[in-house]
């Protein structure tokens, strides 16, 4: 599989409480890297505060100011997207890579024609009539499931509902056939019923189309229902990157079997819910070490002392904590909960 | 002189372009249905106040036209080769040598018999000239200092105002320098200053107002620039490619539309206030109605009292202002998408 974004050592940072100095700079995203391939889903999963925003914003280069990518390679098609120039960078957003905002409410204009908006998306990127464009938005609109799409080209915004709303942007996203679509918690404004027909939406478009999709969100649900691969981020770093399938059936680090363990439909029925304690430190105020180490119930002398190195596993894991053997050798792999229990007990 | 530079020429080619204008504006009004329908319900809700800026504006539009030839050469106080307007030669040589009540068949003074003894429904003024005249003739000079001075100023304050709030860092602490600058300085002295150093006449007048009166719209254009710049779809117009011209352009401007109407309305009743004040103070423009209120405060302490020189002036004042201020508001309650309602 050919790689379509690869993301390396991302850092970007936004001046500090005190003053402009570029060492009062904070890393809010610190060292992220991750790959995404063609047609693939990857999650990015995290609290409020945990930087996947901002990672996918830096991505796109739309850090909004103060705030700028520091280092780190952001390789499109090979292309390192961090180095274009901004007419470059132009062309690529919106005809290669799109995305979608969380609140429908806010993300049109509320004083131009859906259809109009749509229309000009495609006018910006494809030198095509208006007519012409027209009709692609018509059959756009009925794919993303918008009934009587002809009647709804010529709406304002304040005529259509919510999820009505976020299926317009999908279609404004995905008008000029985009590889990439970085989805910002496309359901979280939405009802619960019209949250399962936009992802049914996105899984059916990822799969005819191909698109790859970069979906962030805090809902492990949305996760299980759609991620191919889950990255799990926590105070601007990734601290576990698996395949759907592994992380929920056998997660490594100890702040995803948190999350997981957090939620409701996963935990015994009757039983008091698990909860992480403390909350997630403020950009800024992040420990030294393991980011999680003073929340984590596991942790041990290095945990505080030294940023814990990459472990590698099948099936292009990664786990960053100090409990996990760096190397895939020997027994570590698979069983690697179990084996670091004697481990955990020796650190306490 | 070449016969093309003559100000009554400029005046006929102005109101020309203004009627082109006005024929384009209906057609685009016609041709969109959101227009024609806003201009349906604007029609609905303010009648009284539509009719009446209509009469100001045509009246207006007549006093814009003038030509030269046609005139009764033996009438008195007319100059043969001027150029005259409409308006001027309906009154033309009506005038009298005193202060006549309205439909006197006498001089208010003395008792003399008039000229054209009840033939001046508002009266004459002191050097006997017909009060309705001058009455009409004002309504040129309000509307030019209203529509002339926020073509000015709005346009200034929205280049700043949104520049500043939507590109921020030195060109926002540029702008705030200049607002605060401005806003330091007593307005009226400063009109009076930038009028002494350009000269007097309608254009500098306008141009003094213009550059006075921006800095409110500039400071609310910045902070409604701001709130929108962060809103979601801006954000969206930036991921699908848009330059910032366009975003500028296509979201900021069109969201800023009701603001911006609004703010003419009021800026408009204003700046004709603006100008009696600067008539009061002997700076105005020739012909206005503030120069005839001035004019008429001396009338109010006579004995008998001569009222019609200030009433006239006072009420076209007062009717073209409140005109102005229903229609804005009907204007507003129609454009902005908030209050617009669901086609049925």
């Amino acid at each position: 599989m050919s790689r379509l974004l690869e993301i390396r050592d991302l850092r970007t940072s936004f001046p500090g409480e005190r003053g402009r100095g570029p060492q009062a700079r904070v890393h809010v995203v610190d060292g992220v890297s991750f790959d995404l391939d063609r047609g693939e889903v990857l999650a990015l999963v995290g609290e409020s505060g945990s930087g996947k925003s901002i990672t996918a914003l830096s991505a796109l280069r739309l850090v909004p100011k103060p705030g700028r990518v520091v280092s780190g390679e952001v390789r499109f098609e090979g292309r390192n997207l961090l180095e274009l120039s901004v007419g470059e960078m132009r062309r690529i957003r919106g005809k290669r890579i799109a995305m979608i905002f969380q609140e429908p409410m806010t993300a049109l204009n509320p004083v131009l024609r859906v259809g109009d908006q749509v229309v000009e998306a495609i006018q910006l990127h494809e030198p095509v009539s208006r007519a012409v464009a027209r009709d692609r938005v018509r059959a756009l609109f009925a794919e993303v499931g918008i009934p009587d799409p002809e009647d709804r080209l010529d709406a304002y915004p304040h005529q259509l509902s919510g999820g009505l709303k976020q299926r317009v942007m999908i279609a404004m996203a995905l008008s000029t056939r985009p590889e990439i679509l970085i989805a910002d918690e496309p359901t979280t404004a939405l009802d619960v019923t019209i949250q399962a027909q936009i992802l049914g939406l996105l899984r059916n478009l990822q799969r005819d189309r191909g698109t790859a999709i970069l979906l962030i969100t805090h809902d492990l649900g949305i996760v299980n229902e759609l991620a191919d691969r889950v990255a799990v981020m926590y105070a601007g770093r990734l601290v576990e990157l698996a395949p759907r399938t592994q992380l929920f059936s056998n997660p490594l680090h100890p702040y995803t079997r948190g999350l997981l363990a957090s939620i409701p439909a996963l935990a015994t029925p009757g039983a008091r819910l698990h909860e992480i304690p403390g909350v997630v430190p403020s950009a800024g105020h992040w420990p030294t070490g393991c980011r999680f180490a003073p929340r984590c119930s596991e942790r041990f002398e290095p945990c505080e002392a030294q940023d814990p190195a990459e472990a590698t596993r099948e099936g292009g894991r990664r786990v960053y904590c100090h409990l996990i053997a760096p190397s895939a050798s020997g027994a570590a792999s698979g069983a690697t909960s179990a084996l670091v229990r004697p481990h955990h007990k020796g650190g306490r | 002189m070449t016969p093309s530079l003559e100000p009554y020429l400029i005046s006929n080619l102005a109101t020309l372009c203004l009627l082109v204008g006005l024929a384009f504006i209906v057609r685009v009004v016609r041709r969109s249905r959101l227009w024609s329908e806003a201009a349906t319900s604007l029609w609905r809700r303010r009648r009284l106040a539509l009719c009446v800026l209509g009469v100001y504006f045509a009246i207006a539009l007549l006093d814009s036209v003038a030509w030269k030839g046609g005139v009764p050469e033996d009438a008195v106080g007319v100059l043969p080769n001027a150029p005259y307007s409409a308006i001027d030669r309906i009154f033309l040589g009506s005038s009298e040598s005193s202060y006549s009540a309205p439909f006197a068949e006498v001089e208010f003074y003395g008792g003399r018999p008039l000229r054209y003894p009840g033939a001046h429904p508002l009266g004459t003024d002191i050097i006997g000239r017909d009060v309705l005249f001058m009455a009409l003739k004002g309504a040129r000079v309000a509307l030019l200092i209203g529509a002339l001075t926020s073509l000015i100023a709005i346009p200034l304050a929205l280049m700043f105002g949104v520049g500043a709030g939507y590109f921020g860092g030195r060109f926002d602490d540029f702008v705030f320098f200049l607002i605060s600058t401005l806003a330091s300085m007593p307005g009226l002295l400063l009109l009076i200053a930038l009028i002494m150093a350009m000269g007097r006449g309608t254009l500098s007048v306008c141009v003094a107002l213009g550059v006075t009166s921006w800095v409110g719209f500039c400071r609310l254009s910045r902070a409604e620039t701001l709130k929108l710049r962060e809103l979601d779809y801006v954000r969206a117009a930036r991921v699908l490619g848009v330059s910032e011209l366009g975003i500028i352009f296509r979201h900021i401007l069109p969201n800023l539309a009701h603001l911006i109407v609004i703010t003419f309305v009021l800026m408009f009743s204003g700046l004709v206030l603006s100008e009696a004040v600067l008539s009061w103070l002997g700076i105005g423009v020739e012909g206005s109605w503030g120069q005839m209120i001035d004019g008429a405060r001396n009338e109010l302490s006579r004995e008998p009292i001569v009222w019609w020189n200030i009433a006239a002036a006072g009420s076209a004042l007062f009717a073209l202002i409140l005109a102005v201020n229903a229609v804005g508001d009907a204007v507003r309650d129609v454009l902005d998408p908030r209050t617009l309602r669901d086609a049925p």
